[in-house]
């Protein structure tokens, strides 16, 4: 059963419809002794970086998050918290996995947001297993993590190379919204499940 | 590559969804989760829904509507009509919206802008801008085009930028309903002007118009209603068509 840690950055609705239709059993987590219930850990997350950091560590999770055996999956926002730094507030994130979280290049001929289907060239990992190469994944986000060939698990184009799936031993990241990612987003999520 | 999204745009009334929607497959064809998932299936990339009555009715959007769409949904969705404070949106947002659209409310409060984009990020907020061509100039139009406005459009859409507007829904109230094809004049200067995503929205009629308007201006997307309600264009043929002329698409 998968455990979608609750501290309060950005809606989870759509990400547990997402599971409910998969028939993919969850539960909140608010406190430490929650992860005990659950198998896997979702750190969800929508919107501003370093306040979500803000929250995260105001629920007091973020050491038991990070003594994490079991495989834990960060979802955009989410995602970013796993890494070193964001360029968004200028802020301290967990530092699970060694990269950075940068702004996209305003100076470029990149539209930001990037937002919208974007092709996405998985490397062999159980995360995305039976993936196609160039499948298409929904993105929404102005701020990217950069491309690290030691943790990248899926790189993406937007202007430059940047990482739309990482990992460091049980802890995985995907820029994208699995849950509103078509049938190739469910597949992600399906395959988390099974990791 | 960044694809060119194409989004169909459904009209809410009380929680259901009103002009004439003709699907062969659906049971009840005002039922605007069936028909949402219908459109998934068919390879739509995102949906609007517009409460048409919300803004002149003074109606909120059906939240009870939303949470069931997105139960059934796996792409992304926006909601537009009737918001007019945070905690309109916030709602939505709660319920599973992807994004919100704000038009008569964010001219008449461009404050607006800033608060849901300050309280939700830009990537929520769309800005949703009805054109008209008045005396030489675009002007913007409020209340689903039944007032004008002194705003010139690409210098309110610029505002809007400025003030953290995410992306840029434009109806050319020219174009809309004619099927005569996109007012590609208008957008290009508009894609030209701000750094945000742009979606394309009034006038199309054939596949050739959504062609037309990726390759001639710099729009995100193509938005339409009544040419998929109808199944005169059906979304596998169209992306289809807009592969043959290297336009990139998800399929």
């Amino acid at each position: 059963m998968i455990g979608i840690v609750n501290y309060g950055a950005g809606n989870i609705f759509s990400l547990t419809s997402a599971l409910q239709r998969l028939n993919i059993q969850y539960g909140m987590i608010n406190e430490k002794a929650d992860f005990d219930q659950y198998s896997h850990i979702i750190i969800p997350g929508v919107g501003h970086a370093g306040a979500a950091m803000k929250k995260l560590e105001d629920t007091g999770l973020v050491e038991a998050i990070k003594a994490q055996t079991k495989p834990v999956l960060g979802i955009c926002v989410g995602m970013q918290l796993l890494t070193e730094h964001s360029e968004e507030g200028d802020a301290k994130l967990m530092n699970i996995i060694p990269v950075k979280t940068r702004l996209f290049d305003k100076a470029g001929q990149i539209k930001i947001p990037h937002m919208g289907w974007n092709n996405v060239s998985p490397k062999n990992n159980n995360l995305f297993e039976g993936v196609e190469d160039q499948a298409q994944f929904y993105f929404v986000h102005s701020y990217f993590i950069e491309y690290n060939p030691t943790f990248d698990i899926a790189t993406a184009e937007y202007g430059a190379p940047f990482s739309a799936g990482i990992q460091k031993d049980n802890f995985y990241g995907v820029q994208f919204h699995p849950e509103k990612s078509g049938v190739a987003g469910e597949l992600v999520l399906k395959n988390f499940s099974k990791i | 590559m960044l694809s060119k999204r194409i989004i169909p745009c459904l009209d809410v009334k009380d929680g259901r969804t009103v002009k004439g929607v003709n699907f062969v497959n659906l049971s009840d064809a005002g039922d605007p989760v069936e028909l949402a998932w219908q459109y998934g299936q068919q390879g739509a990339d995102e949906l609007v829904f517009l409460d048409i009555t919300a803004t002149h009715e003074r109606r909120k959007t059906m939240i009870e509507m939303v949470k069931s769409v997105a139960r059934q949904l796996n792409i992304p969705f926006t909601i537009g009509g009737g918001i007019t404070s945070v905690a309109d949106a916030e709602a939505l947002l709660n319920a599973g919206a992807d994004k919100i659209s704000i038009n008569s409310a964010a001219v008449n409060n461009p404050l607006l802008i800033e608060e849901l984009a300050n309280a939700f990020g830009v990537q929520f907020v769309v800005v949703a801008v009805d054109t008209k061509f008045v005396d030489d100039k675009n002007l913007v139009h409020l209340n689903g085009g039944r007032k004008i406005t002194a705003l010139e459009t690409t210098s309110w859409i610029k505002e809007a930028e400025s003030r953290g507007a995410g992306e840029i829904l434009l109806t050319s109230m020219d174009h809309d309903g004619t099927k005569n094809g996109f007012d590609c004049g208008l957008l290009a200067t508009v894609c030209n002007s701000v750094n945000i995503p742009v979606i394309a929205s009034g006038g199309a009629g054939s596949k050739q118009h959504f062609v037309d308007v990726f390759q001639q201006t710099g729009v995100d997307a193509a938005l339409a209603a009544s040419v998929f309600h109808f199944g005169e264009i059906a979304i596998p043929d169209l992306k289809q068509e807009l592969k043959k002329n290297s336009i990139p698409v998800r399929l």
